[in-house]
């Protein structure tokens, strides 16, 4: 047996890890039961779910919905008032530096030093992180080729444009080789083609280094890309899963009736109600109706109720539908029409 | 044969665990590093060290002795006046430029850059030895280039003279760096630590003994003075430059004093820094 545990070791050697093979009992991040209480509102309410090991997990909500806190939380900036969260097995209140040697962070903010070179601020964050010397210098100069910046080593970040500057924040988040990639709203201020550069070197990172990537986001089509999804409101979780599975709960197609007024918009619900025997759901102006064969039931509404319907659309079910059937109201919301 | 699973997908990228343990001394250095590097890249500021102490030399030295021989019957008194000054000057130079380096510390927190390092497996002294030491270290500079004005001022001092007052200018610097750290850390707007800082440095430059002796002053006026942790760095520096002068204090007590300040106000930065709450961290 002595073979197997060589090879095992030489393995372990050879991709110089510790991280999720040591761990392996342990998700790379786990809830449970995690709450934060500010005192005078519940930021979070009792959330548990796992992240699995090299997977690209999405934390989508609208503003509010408690996404920075948790953030903050994992990012061990924050102790949290109630529950538990682990990283790669250790506790983020009571092990911090050991969940920060395992954790890389992209902040939504920048948190570059502007008055340094690329390098610098590279090298200053690999001496946080107990990096030292040609190691580190080398690792400097595989993050920074990775993120396409090689020959901008020596520039001062403020000549840098805004996702270049991001890309150098990924550099600065991936120094000390993590097992888990923390970003909130990676996104923020990048165009459309920085911004799908940026996920083609996530994918790159879990496939290739088996690196489990959070990104926080509010955006929809952001979190399409994601491999699994938590979707929060009001601090707590109202689904989980892939994409493509929580659009699949809803079945079939969207059929969207849109009004005048929502005093029309409950009329023509009842009335469906009884002519179609479904249950529409009544979003501002608009009915809402998730059916199998969207376009036929279309026109036979339409038929059914003429005038009382101002413009129809069917669709696939989005991430939005998913929002709006588990939580009864739209993504985006005011703030004085939170509490209905 | 022994069959070995293989994770398909083998992370390649985690830490040693050799690293995993904090340190101090290497975030410290880095930290102590950009504080110099960000201050040679703002040419201004390297002006500044230069051309201040020299305009104020100017201004002040001719000001005073003019003012003073006219009082004088012999016109002794205003070089005396002048190299009593002297100590005094260098120390408010010394004040001034440690307690305002530690604005960068709103700066960092304000553009995100503190974030970064306070999320980062480091033991929070190690923030508060890079910043202090940073900032006490361009304070230090700043007062010694100061001393280059010591013939001006009448003051003759031999090379021992001249390493004991560096040192203490070193020690003074790095116990109000500490000071203005304290005071940084729980801000988050510049205009607010300004007003702070006149509230708190003035008098604590003017009843220090830079400009009338303690031994001088009389009641309350006193006891302030004797209070005032840097009225013995104040004389302490008359010490190294008037090695022949006897002082208000022996030079023991004011090296025991100015060190016992550095270590008061360097645990209370420290104290500062190590709180982790429940509440955001910047």
């Amino acid at each position: 047996m002595a073979t197997v545990q060589q090879i095992a070791q030489s393995l372990q050697e050879s991709s110089r890890s510790v991280g999720s093979g040591e761990f392996s009992g342990h998700a790379p991040i786990e809830l449970d039961r995690l709450s934060h209480d500010y005192g005078s509102r519940l930021a979070l309410d009792g959330l548990s779910f796992d992240v699995r090991p090299a997977e690209i997990f999405g934390l989508l909500g609208p503003n509010g919905s408690g996404k920075t806190t948790l953030f903050r939380i994992l990012s061990t900036l924050m102790v949290p008032t109630g529950g538990q969260a682990h990283i790669a097995g250790f506790d983020v209140a009571t092990e911090p530096n050991r969940v920060r040697q395992q954790t890389g962070i992209v902040f939504q903010a920048t948190s570059l030093d502007v008055k340094l070179t690329v390098a610098e601020n590279l090298m200053h964050q690999g001496h946080l992180y107990g990096l030292r010397g040609a190691q580190l210098q080398t690792r400097a100069k595989d993050v920074l080729a990775r993120v396409g910046l090689a020959d901008r080593a020596r520039d001062l970040v403020e000549t840098l444009s805004g996702g270049q500057k991001r890309r150098v924040e990924l550099a600065k988040g991936l120094i000390h080789s993590p097992s888990v990639l923390l970003l909130d709203e990676p996104s923020t201020g990048l165009d459309p083609g920085a911004r799908i550069d940026l996920w083609n070197y996530l994918r790159i990172l879990r496939d290739e280094q088996g690196v489990t990537v959070l990104v926080t986001t509010h955006l929809m089509e952001e979190a399409e890309h994601c491999d699994r999804l938590a979707i929060l409101n009001a601090g707590k979780l109202v689904a989980l899963g892939s994409p493509t599975e929580l659009k699949a709960e809803i079945g079939g197609d969207i059929v969207q009736f849109e009004t005048r007024s929502p005093e029309d918009a409950k009329t023509l619900a009842a009335g469906i109600t009884q002519r179609f025997a479904v249950q529409p759901s009544v979003v501002g102006n608009a009915v809402r109706v998730e059916r199998e064969h969207g376009h036929r039931f279309l026109t036979e509404v339409v038929e059914a109720f003429p005038g009382a319907i101002e413009s129809v659309s069917v669709a696939k079910p989005s991430l939005e539908d998913v929002f709006i059937q588990r939580t009864g109201h739209r993504f985006w919301l005011e703030k004085n029409e939170e509490k209905s | 044969m022994a069959t070995v699973t293989v994770p398909t997908r083998v992370p390649t990228n985690a830490v040693s665990k050799s690293t995993a343990t904090t340190s101090l001394w290497t975030p410290a250095y880095s930290l102590w590093r950009r504080e110099l590097v960000r201050f040679y890249r703002q040419k201004a500021r390297v002006v500044g060290v230069i051309a201040s102490p020299l305009l104020f030399w100017l201004v002040l030295g001719a000001g005073f002795s003019k003012t003073f021989q006219t009082q004088g019957p012999n016109g002794g008194v205003a070089s005396h006046y002048v190299g009593y000054f002297f100590p005094g000057a260098i120390v408010m130079i010394v004040l001034f430029t440690a307690i305002f380096s530690m604005m960068s510390l709103i700066q960092d927190r304000n553009e995100g850059f503190l974030l970064s390092v306070l999320a980062a497996p480091i033991s929070r002294s190690a923030i508060v030895l890079g910043k202090v030491l940073g900032g006490a270290t361009l304070a230090a500079i700043q007062g010694w280039v100061f001393l280059v004005f010591c013939p001006l001022a009448g003051v003759h001092v031999g090379p021992f003279g001249i390493l004991y007052s560096m040192s203490i200018i070193a020690l003074a610097s790095f116990a109000l760096t500490a000071l203005g750290f304290i005071i940084a850390w729980p801000m988050d707007s510049t205009q607010a630590f300004h007003a702070v800082i006149n509230l708190v440095l003035i008098p604590l430059w003017l009843l220090s003994g830079s400009v009338f002796p303690a031994s001088g002053a009389s009641g309350w006026m006193k006891t302030l003075m004797l209070l005032n942790p840097l009225t013995y760095g104040v004389d302490a520096l008359r010490n190294g430059l008037f090695p022949a002068q006897i002082t208000t204090f022996s030079p023991e007590i004011n090296l025991i004093v100015t060190l016992g300040f550095c270590a008061v106000v360097f645990i209370g930065s420290w104290a500062v820094v190590n709180r982790r709450t429940n509440k955001p961290a910047a």
